[in-house]
């Protein structure tokens, strides 16, 4: 009897404790069918509204913030991962000097409180006149992706074998052609992966956006905005959709990388 | 998210094949460093000289000029030690309680769940789903959950397990509560990396040599496991001490509950009284540079990128 209960207790106890991670999100998604009014506190009574109706609430503010959202969190990942994906392929490839201080600036935005990057390029801003809009925004959220693209692509860079890319130089491919056919399609998958982890990264971001903002209102800032007066459902709406559309995305992801898995074991 | 990063910087970095010297390097590394000259380094500087100014003579509230006042630190110390020690002080509750829950979980998760391919891909996304949705909502949930009204205050102060005047929300129990929440995932998932590369014949040989579990678990388990505990106490102390959402009234805090970041967060953005929220980061980031340098010096991963 004892040994069974041993036996049970770490997986119960793991079971219970990713029931804990849930409850919030449990709790967003089933207020997003909420009747509320004005704020989403109090259950009234369940309702499809919220989700077919997301932009009527303010005169579509929830969606506006969200829109904005989307195109930083988009232009902010392009750039992030065209810069680390480079970065990345040099640490991995070449040698150069300086290598060390690279990293050190390479890990130091990534162990620095959120609150000091975001206060840092306020100050700067401030002290050239630089006005608060959607490009500070930008060029914040950029700032901070890159190291998190460098760490991701250079996992991806080292695990790639040199030997398929001399194979290509050995036939005559050209610099950029060994590049376009060869290195890059092998790196897409780590540098999908980074831009991924951006595009999350930017989206969710509260702290640095808030220094950096201005007028301008990103869906968390909206949140937080609102947090004093209370939060529409329709803002759970929009979060909660895109609970489920990452959550899509990952499952497919794990899906598919398992068959594939399960291919390869198969053919070896 | 950052787990990836940490997780993948601490473990043993395999030297790739010779490495070429190239102009092609220059021309690679260049726009990315630059970028971060100027969106990272600089700013910083721009933060040291901002905390020295100060206040232009008969000029307006939100104006000033460089002056080199070190004064301005031991006004902002003198006036918001408290906020400093509660940074680090739930910080390191969090980052306790964060490492408490999610140790067993990664276990199970990386070690014994390694029969179920499907199961341990499953639970890694279940340990990762909080993040796909906002953080703010997440928070605002818990503070819901434990508003007066709620179901779970209303049972305890009918049990009498709390006062009929005692609240949750606003006090430094719920504020170290929101940052162990929030942040169990960056300390599940680098755990998880290591743990699950832990070769179990390590563990079976402990046993033969009769320890007992609980001396495999302190001798083998824990030393093998040191990467992801370092990577993940990190992860978890260093956004724990800066962050001002948890702390924030709005969210799960009170006026006693106030830490560091909302100072900065309300010096700058309302009262425009930049020389503090400054001299304040700085303070902050100083002492998260020397902790992150000791720790991981003593714990003998300095490879970090």
């Amino acid at each position: 009897m004892k040994l069974s209960l041993g036996k049970w207790l770490l997986p119960v106890y793991s079971g219970l404790a990713l029931l804990f991670l849930m409850i919030p999100i449990g709790y967003t998604f089933v207020y997003s069918f909420n009747d509320s009014l004005k704020s989403n506190i109090t259950w009234r009574g369940f309702t499809f509204d919220k989700w077919l109706n997301v932009c009527n609430v303010q005169n579509g503010a929830v969606c506006q913030a969200f829109g904005n959202s989307l195109f930083i969190g988009a232009v902010a990942t392009v750039i992030a991962t065209a810069l680390g994906t480079m970065i990345a392929i040099a640490i991995v490839r070449y040698r150069f000097k300086f290598r060390s201080q690279t990293s050190l600036l390479l890990f130091l935005p990534m162990a620095t409180p959120e609150v000091v990057l975001g206060a840092g390029l306020a100050a700067q801003f401030l002290s050239l006149g630089v006005p608060k809009d959607m490009l500070t925004i930008i060029l914040a959220h950029t700032m901070f992706c890159i190291s998190f693209v460098v760490v991701t692509v250079k996992a991806r860079v080292a695990s790639l074998d040199p030997a398929l890319e001399e194979a290509g130089r050995d036939l005559y491919g050209s610099a950029w052609q060994v590049f376009a056919r060869i290195t890059f399609p092998l790196l897409l998958p780590g540098i999908l992966a980074a831009a991924l982890l951006s595009f999350a990264l930017s989206f969710d971001d509260f702290i640095i956006t808030n220094f950096n903002s201005g007028a301008v209102t990103t869906f968390p800032k909206y949140i937080y905005i609102s947090a004093a007066r209370g939060i529409p459902a329709e803002a759970n709406v929009l979060a909660s959709a895109v609970f489920i559309l990452a959550l899509v995305v990952v499952v497919t992801v794990q899906v598919s990388g398992a068959a594939k898995a399960r291919r390869l074991a198969k053919l070896s | 998210m950052a787990f990836a990063a940490f997780s993948t910087a601490t473990s043993p970095s395999t030297e790739p094949v010779a490495r070429r010297r190239s102009p092609v390097a220059l021309f690679l590394l260049l726009p990315g460093i630059l970028y971060l000259v100027l969106f990272f380094l600089t700013p910083l500087v721009s933060l040291l000289l901002t905390s020295v100014q100060a206040p232009r003579e008969f000029g307006d509230i939100g104006q000033y000029d460089y002056a080199f006042r070190w004064q301005n630190y031991v006004e902002v110390v003198t006036t918001y030690w408290p906020h400093i020690v509660r940074s680090f002080s739930y910080a390191l509750a969090a980052t306790f309680f964060a490492l408490l829950i999610s140790y067993p979980l990664a276990y199970f998760i990386g070690v014994k769940a390694r029969r179920w391919p499907l199961l341990q891909s499953l639970m890694l996304v279940l340990v990762i789903a909080p993040f796909f949705i906002s953080f703010l909502l997440r928070t605002l949930a818990w503070k819901q959950l434990f508003s007066d009204e709620s179901f779970v205050v209303q049972s305890l102060k009918a049990l009498s397990l709390l006062g009929p005047e005692a609240h949750v929300t606003g006090t430094a129990f719920s504020v170290i509560f929101g940052l162990t929440y929030n942040f169990i995932p960056f300390m599940t998932l680098p755990l998880y990396t290591t743990l699950e590369r832990l070769d179990v014949r390590y563990l079976e040989a402990g046993n033969d040599l009769y320890a007992s579990p609980f001396q495999v678990f302190r001798k083998v388990t824990i030393p093998l496991s040191m990467p992801g505990i370092v990577a993940g106490t990190l992860l978890t102390f260093i956004p724990a001490a800066g962050d001002y959402i948890n702390a924030s009234r709005d969210f799960l805090g009170g006026t006693g509950t106030q830490m560091m970041g909302n100072v900065i967060e309300a010096n700058f953005l309302v009262l425009q009284n930049y020389p503090t929220a400054a001299a304040l980061s700085i303070i902050l980031m100083t002492v998260i540079l020397v902790i992150v340098s000791i720790y991981v010096k003593r714990s003998g991963t300095e490879e970090l990128l």
